[in-house]
């Protein structure tokens, strides 16, 4: 294989990336961002205490805790809020004020939005692919 | 007059530099083992280190020392083996710069993680404030990169995935922090998807690293260096590179995002059965090479890791099947896979770079390195079986028995979990084996050198 060909195979490729890199960067993509919101402030919490290292977000995250991206559906706030502050025998408690109990509460009800985690509910292809 | 010339050799080589990554690596994988033992230790006793080192603490300090074991002997390899391809370093000092940088930092990392301070992003779990003086490491590791290599063309294949592996990284880790950036973060879907895009092409930017080193290796053992101008290593070379840019769609499959997604990595992925049918095709060889070259130590781990390539690309084929992922997400079977490429392929194929670069000559040594791997890797596959057979329970409970609750699901899984946690300690005890006997082995080189330099 000559010089000339692996630069072309390798600018070809850097191209095809860096165009699909910025199509998923584009805002189209996403909601708008409202950086003062109760939901972002809960995620900022969510990342500071470190939730992420027992709990899943769509079956991404720890294993030691189960999935939260639907919890708000399956337990009342109060329920939420005691989990939070109190623990399990297993998750320390956390301690936090009110307020963050509430910015939490209001970042798990932003993720539960946003789709259906639970994977019994895909339906498979006859090519492998899936789909909700 | 024989002094003087060898101490010249000695300041002229770039070891040193590179011995100072490789010894960081050594003791942050025996961290990472440490860790991960005391990490496994609380699936099996539930809430056991609750209030001095809990879960949310030790799971980072886990990870971020294996990473970080698996970053600096990478660079620690490329710079040494750099050296000896260019003739010499572009820059010591720069590459030095870049070591305090790594080490100071890795040592405010762990500090954190102890002080209950995070990021809370999988892999990077640290401050993102700490994230600058590791972009700024990778920066100076790839002007020496760039600078070293000096011409471009009729290079090996090694060179192009030293280049491309080390430009990419940079990349990937500046996009895996573009959350900072409100707009990003907004939208969770949104943020997980390019999260994950930037982390699945990274773990292929290291992997460029290490095997451009083992490629580089086998050239070394066996004195042939045909292999890496061919045309067949290219052609594997791009179809990797081509792998790293978009394959990692497999990590979202189920996630509300845009369904080509799905599609390009589910078609790109595939793409990798020509990697796996080539392992298959040549097994043989390999196996009578190996034989051959039975007495190298370097060889054992290229062999060991040989293993783990096809056991781990197996793996994640299947799992970059939509239809086969739905029920391994999210279950043990992930982790499973990651400890398969992380220990049995990175570290395998980093220790085999470590023994090569560092004087581990004399029959003992020698032994002990042999047991110890022989130990892990029977300790290895057991703990990988217990954590598939884990991975299958809970995709079961996930698919078809969601009404069971989570905490009775997870008390079923504890004999895999036991199973695993004593296969964790053998396998442990096995690597940690093998790396004091590495590094006693070099500190009594490094005397002996300096008793025949004095």
């Amino acid at each position: 294989m000559s010089d000339k060909n692996k630069f072309s195979i390798l600018l070809t490729l850097i191209i095809s990336f860096l165009g699909y890199s910025f199509h998923l960067y584009r805002p189209g993509l996403r909601i708008q961002a409202d950086t003062n919101n109760m939901a972002d402030k809960g995620k900022k919490l969510w990342q500071q205490k470190n939730c992420g290292s027992c709990h899943q977000i769509y079956g991404l995250g720890g294993y030691l805790g189960p999935d939260l991206t639907n919890i708000y559906s399956s337990r009342t706030e109060q329920q939420i809020k005691a989990f939070i502050k109190s623990g399990t025998n297993i998750m320390p408690g956390f301690d936090l004020s009110d307020e963050q109990s509430k910015q939490l509460i209001a970042y798990l009800k932003s993720i539960d939005a946003t789709g259906i985690a639970a994977p019994h509910g895909f339906n498979i292809n006859y090519d492998g692919t899936i789909e909700r | 007059m024989d002094s003087i010339l060898t101490m010249t050799e000695l300041l002229k080589d770039n070891k040193p530099v590179s011995e100072k990554y490789i010894i960081t690596g050594l003791v942050l994988f025996l961290f990472a083992l440490l860790f991960g033992v005391t990490g496994a230790l609380q699936y099996v006793i539930p809430g056991s280190l609750k209030n001095l080192l809990s879960f949310e603490k030790i799971r980072p300090m886990h990870v971020s020392s294996a990473v970080f074991w698996i970053i600096l002997t990478a660079c620690g390899a490329v710079t040494c083996y750099l050296g000896q391809v260019a003739g010499s370093l572009w820059s010591r000092r720069l590459s030095l710069v870049q070591w305090y940088l790594f080490a100071g930092t890795i040592i405010l990392i762990l500090a954190s993680y102890l002080m209950g301070i995070f990021g809370g992003r999988e892999y990077w779990e640290f401050h993102p404030a700490l994230a600058v003086p590791v972009a700024i490491a990778w920066v100076l590791f790839l002007i020496n990169v760039f600078k070293s290599i000096k011409v471009f063309h009729k290079q090996p294949v090694y060179i192009w995935m030293w280049l491309t592996g080390a430009a990419f990284f940079l990349f990937t880790y500046l996009e895996s922090y573009l959350w900072l950036i409100p707009s990003f973060r907004s939208d969770i879907v949104h943020d997980m998807t390019i999260q994950w895009k930037s982390y699945g092409s990274m773990v292929g930017c290291w992997n460029m690293l290490i095997y451009g080193s083992g490629i580089f290796l086998m050239d070394k053992i066996s004195d042939n260096k045909k292999y890496s101008y061919s045309r067949v290593a290219f052609i594997l070379y791009f179809l990797g590179l081509f792998n790293l840019m978009f394959n990692w769609g497999h990590h979202i499959y189920t996630l509300p995002a845009p369904r080509y997604v799905q599609y390009i990595s589910y078609a790109v992925s595939m793409t990798e059965l020509l990697l796996l049918g080539r392992i298959i095709y040549h097994w043989k060889s390999s196996v009578s090479t190996a034989r051959k070259h039975y007495h190298i130590l370097s060889y054992r781990f290229l062999l060991a890791a040989d293993l783990w390539i096809f056991l781990t690309l197996l793996l994640a084929i299947a799992m970059s099947v939509p239809a086969i992922n739905v029920y391994t997400h999210g279950t043990h079977i992930t982790v499973a896979h990651t400890m398969g490429a992380t220990i049995g392929i990175n570290s395998y194929l980093l220790l085999s770079f470590v023994v090569d670069i560092f004087d581990t000559r004399g029959q003992k040594t020698n032994k002990n390195i042999t047991t110890g791997l022989y130990i892990s890797l029977a300790a290895l596959f057991v703990f990988w079986i217990s954590l598939i057979i884990a991975g299958i329970v809970k995709a079961d409970w996930q698919m078809y028995g969601h009404d069971i609750p989570f905490s009775k699901m997870m008390r079923g899984l504890r004999p895999y979990f036991i199973a695993f946690l004593i296969s964790g300690l053998a396998l442990s005890a096995g690597l940690s084996w093998i790396v004091v006997t590495i590094l006693s082995a070099h500190r009594k080189g490094k005397r002996e050198e300096r008793a025949a330099i004095s």
